[in-house]
């Protein structure tokens, strides 16, 4: 299933093997409010027994609509054409009746949010029992201890006890797992994945693929993994098909097409993913093509540095047949040029200088020790009490020098959130120092705080919902000036300065937020925050709703604006990759609490806190040959509620090392004694 | 979880015995029963009056706030007075629940079922001509008050009579008087009375429950896990009847609870048009007499219906979704 197993079965002849799903020519059609949008144009794929296919591609590439169209599960809205073949069955054309009997049994879906995909009235082990007795002769009693089974098979603890269990009862890890069970509970040929981890902290990602690939194995199907995230395609496929605008632009086995891409587009979504050891991320400009307005060519040539009037004339077919396929005029010149993404895509800004300035000498912009913060629990109905507390914040240190991006990582829950909110309201902390440029906020009176609140500012995740569509981005953007008492003459001036400072025209000032793309909305984000000249910016997961070849360019004009202006910036992302292709220092969060800090290549390299260890070794590098050579460390379970405030350590219920690593007295040091200092755990790596 | 359930009850009587005595206070206030005996013919003789009301305990010379305290300290004991005509108000009440409950169940259960089905039915064909036909039909009942539906009823079937030639379809009252025979013919009798008060409130309540059916059922068909539901094999039909119909009757709960518990409450227009002495009836004739005791009296069984009603809604909400059940 994984690389080695291709080529054995290459060698063995299984090449020949009829596919066990085969589309050809796949197209659809939504019907739109201005005609018809083509999200499907002309799709050829085909997957054998135990193999496993990476279909990639940015939001909008069609790829989630090919798996859905390979179910039949489309909406009846859209329209279909070409064939897709589940063994020697035609899917489309086919009346309700005969694609009920396929799904489920022939092929298999499972999908991306774990929380709505499950009926929440009904109990877990009811719902798997179900898919066995849809389509297996067996009895009510029989399809439960199935379901028990295959609740165990996919790593639920205690499967009689929790199939009994509603699925809002379950994590998220959990319920992807109950769908992993569902899928494989009539051995299909075929399953396929739509994102199957993308709702997903990276440490029970690393759990759900490896689950998946032990359902795969067991049952020997061939899996369609669809993902825009290259990293886990590196990990999981042996061949690779990338989609752009409704197409396959490029398909090869995966070591190739990671190693020596041809199609321009390739190289510069590989180019744009930070990955170890790149120092520039290469953005592709522009934005895919929206369905509607495609231009006659090639979709992708409004964006590509090679396109010329070949290209623009008429849309290449993809040539090159089983092995690598491409669908590109210029193939032949990347191949011959030797070309590769930061020659294709020059970055905008230069390569990153790491400079060793010693630390000591700068002053600092933000310092945080011991912060913490809870939240209440309610309980009763109409006379509400406190019942407990959400420790959300238990133990946050942070410091922050003039000029340096730290880093704050974490999975869902981490608090990160809270620290960030707890920093902005600079008032007293419920425990614990903040200190904003030499400030301690404790004893600030409120004048002060307003004038402390122009030198931090925040940039938001979700660009659409944190700028008003009913203001022009020119007052937008001027607004926290409005606000620090500017008058109006002094703000406006000041608007086509910052709109060109991030990559805009100042004439876009006119214009409102539902006009731009979701790159360009973060870029009018980061220059409202920037107006005010602050000196501490915080990004709160700033790229995360962007697509890759985006996420790049807003990546490297945070990295330029932090070189022309001096900036600092807390940089929150739950996307380890991110973090350290931006961040100077990183603190590691877990459970509310600080367990690792320290310079980024130090604690990427020697990673010293188990947990760190665990997360780094769960985030996945878009290599395949790095991907699949490593050693991974996986942690069992989910992080616990922060309702319960247990002694000891907050990490030893899923701590490799307290589970097999440590003698009796270690043990129990674990579970009477907080850790605490700059890596919180008793037993540190050395 | 009893400890809750007592807490609640708790907090219902409270709600209750504010409820009774805001509803006795504006009886007491609105209502002249004084007026009800001085316009009789002949004119009683005042003294006989004044004693009259003194001995029902709503005699407006004495202090409301003494009045209230006798009759309350009557109640608690169960003895909710006597009727204007001197009759006992717990009697009366005992008759008329149980013909509210007769007029009215056969009604409400068919509207239910049929509005549930209905509006999921629309919802799966949103847009079609059937639920375009199916709102339409909806609206217009809705906007049609229940004494020109049940008057129109009554007309058609004074139509079909006409037609039949003798009484085919009989709609005053709950039974033909003086009939006799077997049971089964007794029983006849009375289904045939039913037919119509049962129709003028089955489709009432039938086009409002298709409304709200309509809204939850298109929220959950476009949900993620139907999709699930049909990816393991299920029909679409089936997977709709299963996971989809089953989530959409979750919102309902409330409006299942408050519907059936009006039950007992009566239906005033229907009672009255039908010539059926329920509870509806009875408080439209007790407002007239001047009747305070009874006048409170329903009042007070309403309010228990209504706090007993949110009580039922949370039971049932529990039984129907088990993630409020863990809280």
């Amino acid at each position: 299933m994984t690389g080695p197993y291709a080529e054995a079965r290459a060698e063995a002849g299984v090449e020949t093997e009829a596919p066990v799903l085969a589309l050809r020519d796949l197209r659809v059609d939504f019907t739109g409010p201005d005609g018809p949008l083509p999200a499907v144009r002309g799709v050829d794929l085909a997957l054998r027994r135990g193999e496993v296919l990476g279909l990639v591609g940015e939001s909008g590439s069609g790829k989630s609509t090919v798996a859905l169209a390979a179910m039949g599960l489309l909406p009846r809205t859209a329209r279909v054409g070409g064939s897709v073949r589940v063994g020697g069955d035609e899917v489309l054309g086919a009346g309700e009746r005969e694609l009920a009997a396929l799904r489920g049994r022939r092929m298999a879906m499972v999908f991306q949010d774990p929380l709505s995909a499950l009926t929440p009235v009904h109990r877990v082990g009811d719902q798997i029992a179900e898919a066995v007795r849809i389509h297996q002769d067996v009895g009510r009693e029989h399809a439960r201890r199935r379901a028990v089974e295959l609740l165990d098979l996919v790593g639920i603890p205690d499967p009689g006890h929790r199939a009994r269990a509603y699925p809002h009862e379950f994590s998220g890890g959990m319920r992807q797992r109950a769908m992993i069970a569902m899928a494989v509970a009539n051995d299909p040929d075929v399953i396929l994945a739509d994102e199957p981890t993308t709702a997903l902290d990276v440490t029970v990602q690393a759990q759900i693929l490896d689950v998946l690939r032990t359902a795969q194995r067991e049952t020997g199907a061939a899996l369609l993994l669809v993902s825009h995230d290259l990293g886990v395609i590196a990990g999981m496929a042996d061949r690779v098909a990338v989609m752009y605008a409704g197409r396959v632009v490029e398909s090869a086995p995966a070591p190739e097409l990671f190693a020596a891409p041809r199609m321009p587009y390739t190289l510069g979504l590989l180019g744009a993913v930070p990955r170890p050891g790149a120092r520039v991320l290469t953005p592709v400009p522009g934005t895919p093509p929206e369905l509607r307005l495609l231009p006659r060519g090639c979709p992708f040539a409004p964006r590509c540095p090679l396109a010329d009037d070949a290209c623009r004339a008429a849309e290449p077919e993809p040539v090159g047949g089983e092995g690598h396929s491409v669908a590109c005029v210029k193939a032949n010149e990347v191949v011959a040029r030797g070309l590769t993404a930061p020659e294709l895509f020059p970055a905008d800004v230069p390569a990153a200088v790491r400079e060793e300035v010693p630390r000591d000498g700068l002053p600092a912009v933000l310092r945080v020790e011991g912060l913490a913060k809870t939240f209440p629990v309610l309980k009763g109905a109409a006379l509400r009490r406190r019942g407990g507390s959400v420790y959300a914040v238990d133990g946050v240190d942070l410091d922050i020098r003039r000029g340096e991006t730290l880093g704050l990582v974490g999975e869902s829950g981490s608090g990160k959130s809270t620290t960030l909110l707890e920093i902005l309201r600079l008032a007293s902390p419920e425990a614990g120092e903040v200190e904003l440029l030499g400030h301690d906020v404790r004893g600030l009176t409120k004048r002060q705080a307003r004038e402390l609140r122009g030198s931090v500012q925040i940039v938001f995740q979700d660009p659409m919902a944190s700028l008003d569509p009913r203001m022009t981005v020119g007052d937008i953007v001027a607004e926290p000036l409005r606000a620090q008492g500017a008058d109006r003459g002094t703000a406006a001036r000041r608007v086509p300065e910052l709109l060109r400072l991030v990559g805009l025209e100042a004439a876009h000032a006119a214009r409102f937020p539902h006009e731009f793309s979701g790159g360009q909305r973060q870029r009018i984000g980061i220059a409202r925050a920037l107006s005010v000249e602050p000196e501490l910016l915080v990004l709160d997961e700033p790229v995360s709703a962007l697509d890759v070849s985006v996420q790049a360019g807003v990546l490297n004009l945070l990295r330029r604006l932090k070189d022309e202006l001096g900036l600092a910036y807390l940089f929150v992302s739950h996307d380890l990759s991110v973090i350290r292709h931006v961040a100077d220092r990183v603190s590691v969060m877990y459970l509310g609490r600080t367990v690792e800090s320290g310079p980024v290549e130090e604690v990427f390299a020697r990673p010293r806190h188990p947990y760190t260890r665990a997360l780094l070794s769960a985030v996945p590098v878009p290599d395949p040959v790095v991907e699949r050579g490593r050693e991974r460390v996986l942690l069992a379970g989910d992080p616990p509620s922060p309702v319960v405030r247990a002694e000891g350590c907050g990490f030893r219920g899923r701590c490799p090392l307290y589970a097999t690593g440590l003698a009796p007295e270690g043990r129990s040091r674990c579970e009477r004694e907080r850790p605490s200092g700059a890596v919180a755990c008793h037993f540190p790596q050395s | 979880m009893l400890a809750y359930l007592a807490k609640r009850l708790g907090y219902y009587v409270v709600l209750l015995a504010v409820a009774v005595f805001l509803s006795y206070v504006l009886s007491s206030l609105a209502l002249s029963p004084r007026g009800y005996f001085e316009g009789r013919q002949p004119p009683p003789p005042a003294g006989s009056v004044e004693a009259q009301l003194s001995a029902l305990g709503i005699n407006d010379h004495t202090p409301l706030m003494d009045r209230f305290g006798t009759w309350a300290s009557h109640a608690l004991r169960g003895d909710f007075g006597r009727t204007i005509d001197s009759g006992s108000v717990e009697e009366e009440f005992g008759r008329r629940v149980g013909v509210s409950l007769r007029l009215l169940l056969a009604g409400t259960v068919l509207g239910t079922v049929t509005g549930v089905l209905l509006g999921a039915w629309g919802a799966v064909r949103q847009y079609r001509l059937s639920d375009r036909a199916v709102t339409l039909f909806a609206f217009l009942l809705l906007s049609t008050p229940t004494f020109l539906l049940a008057v129109l009823l009554k007309l058609g079937a004074m139509k079909v009579n006409q037609a039949a030639g003798g009484e085919l379809i009989a709609f005053t009252g709950e039974k033909t008087p003086g009939l006799t025979g077997s049971a089964t013919t007794l029983l006849g009798d009375r289904a045939v009375h039913l037919l119509l008060p049962t129709l003028s409130i089955a489709l009432g309540t039938a086009a409002a429950y298709s409304r709200y059916q309509r809204g939850t059922m298109l929220d959950v068909l476009g949900s993620d896990f139907l999709r699930t539901a049909r990816a393991k094999g299920l029909t679409h039909r089936a997977a709709v009847l299963k996971h989809g119909l089953r989530t959409a009757l979750v919102p309902m709960s409330t409006f299942f609870a408050y519907g059936f518990l009006a039950l007992f409450t009566g239906a005033a227009f229907t009672e009255k048009i039908f010539g059926w002495h329920g509870m509806g009836s009875w408080f439209i004739d007790a407002v007239g007499k001047s009747d305070v005791n009874s006048v409170v009296a329903v009042n007070v069984f309403a309010a228990v219906m209504v706090l007993l009603s949110g009580f039922l809604a949370d039971v049932l909400h529990a039984a129907l979704d088990p993630r409020v059940r863990t809280r």
